[in-house]
């Protein structure tokens, strides 16, 4: 039976792991290659690079990150940010990353994704979707119909898009995989927005990951069961070790949700 | 690791044909105790223990890549000669006949082991994407010390229905159950990737290096049980 994956998510400018806000007030927590080993060796079913390089210049090391990780952790590495390019994602995964993700750039070339699916395949496509919920809607018992608005430049930029519209054309155009994050969350461990995966993982047929607002282990149950989500990312909860992720895969379990036992990791 | 034994390992011939994330198979192959060589062109593959055909994506660019390297002849060649040989994911796929993948109708693909690769049926989710249960249809060594069940990591959408039981190491289920691991003689085909899937992963390929080892031992590899017409 297919397990609901754990994917700890990792923001790195020019080749260390930082926190905080995005893009400001940045803390170096250290080598993206060490913590991927560890979280590698401790039961992530998957790790994330979220590339939040500002200079052009910098753009580089994520490529000696990877390719520093994919010797030692043996496990799937996405690359999410920065990517632009059919040219670009091939440096990538010759790196040793599995997949790409992109963001803003499918917004602003969604011909990319195609393109990408079509040279390196939809397997490695992920279109990252970063979705706020209009005004409108915002409660639930007025009525109106719930919706989301698709932004980029981290929530800065409105993209003029419907987020669950895009969600079925991202997939139309080749992505094998939808990231999905609630801005309205992302970064209030408040839980997940279920009702935004909801409505994106009953109208397509590739995996949904959740993110955006994982404040416990009850959240990753809740994202699986309600939202339909095929796997849950996290990144604060993991870093601060407020939760492990064995913790989090065994209340999983518990909710009778299938999770690759962290035990097994280590047979 | 196995890499820090005084003899060194089996060398084996990783093909490039333009389908694969060369560096983790490379990488974990390495880390298994195996020396590795890329090949890019059928000369590569002289004095090579094992090849290891890796791939992601589609069989019909993978079929005309391999092709143009001037490898699919030489890899029947080898594969026929009860050489050891691995596929992984594509490159167990291609391995078979004939691949419902193509644009228009089958393509034709190497047509080492009988059957055609198909689109999962009734699958929940598509791609089939991540860690998944691996059942064992019989004992084999490849998966010496591996529990039943263990999860591998997949990412794919096709997989290939073998006629020959016989050949049949393991099944998956995702909406139905397909089949997920072969082996007949040295030639070996795994749908997952050994290379992604971290312990239980590394074990196969160590298995599988100790199968390449006592192969080139008794000089030659295994004769293969049947041959596809």
């Amino acid at each position: 039976m297919l397990a609901r994956r754990v994917i700890p998510c990792l923001d790195v400018a020019n080749g260390r792991v930082v926190k905080g806000t995005r893009f400001v007030d940045l803390t170096d927590e250290g080598d993206p290659a060490e913590l991927a080993e560890r979280y590698a060796r401790e039961g992530a079913d998957e790790i994330v690079f979220l590339d939040i390089t500002a200079a052009p210049e910098g753009r580089g090391t994520i490529l000696d990150v990877v390719r520093r990780t994919a010797s030692r952790a043996f496990v799937p590495l996405t690359v999410g940010g920065g990517v632009r390019s059919v040219d670009e994602m091939r440096d990538v995964l010759r790196a040793g990353a599995d997949k790409v993700s992109f963001n803003t750039a499918a917004v602003a070339d969604p011909e990319l994704l195609t393109a990408c699916a079509r040279r390196f395949g939809r397997q490695a496509v992920v279109c990252a979707i970063d979705a706020r919920r209009l005004p409108a809607s915002a409660e639930t018992d007025t009525g109106v119909p719930a919706a989301w608005e698709v932004v980029t430049h981290g929530g800065r930029t409105r993209a003029g898009l419907d987020a669950i519209e895009w969600a079925q054309r991202a997939v139309d155009l080749g992505a094998g995989e939808l990231l999905v994050t609630s801005m309205d969350r992302d970064g209030t461990r408040s839980g997940f927005d279920t009702e935004l995966l909801r409505a994106i993982s009953s109208r397509v047929r590739v995996p949904v990951i959740a993110s955006g607002g994982a404040a416990g282990p009850a959240d990753f149950v809740v994202a699986v069961r309600e939202g339909g989500a095929d796997a849950v990312l996290a990144a604060s909860i993991f870093h601060r070790r407020m939760f492990s992720i064995d913790t989090v895969k065994q209340a999983m379990a518990a909710a009778g949700l299938p999770v690759r036992p962290v035990a097994e990791v280590a047979a | 690791m196995a890499g820090s034994t005084a003899a060194p390992g089996p060398l084996v011939a990783v093909l490039d044909y333009g389908a694969a994330n060369m560096v983790s198979i490379g990488q974990a192959l390495v880390a298994a105790g195996a020396r590795v060589v890329v090949a890019e062109d059928a000369a590569a593959l002289r004095g090579v223990d094992a090849v290891v055909v890796p791939g992601v994506g589609a069989a019909v660019p993978a079929m005309a890549h391999m092709s143009d390297r001037g490898l699919a002849e030489p890899l029947r060649d080898w594969v026929r000669a009860g050489r050891p040989c691995l596929g992984i994911c594509l490159g167990y796929q291609i391995l078979f006949e004939r691949s419902a993948e193509g644009d228009e109708g089958d393509a034709d693909t190497l047509g080492l082991l009988a059957g055609r690769t198909v689109g999962l049926a009734d699958a929940p989710t598509l791609p089939h994407i991540g860690w998944n249960t691996v059942e064992l249809a019989r004992p084999h060594p490849l998966f010496d010390g591996i529990p039943d069940g263990s999860h591998f990591y997949f990412v794919h959408s096709f997989a290939p229905a073998p006629e020959d039981e016989r050949v049949v190491v393991a099944r998956t289920t995702h909406g139905r159950p397909f089949v997920s691991a072969v082996a007949s003689g040295s030639l070996y085909g795994l749908q997952f990737h050994p290379e992604k899937s971290a312990e239980v992963g590394q074990r196969l390929l160590v298995n599988f290096l100790r199968l390449v080892a006592e192969a080139t031992a008794t000089g030659g590899g295994t004769a293969r049980t049947e041959e596809v017409a």
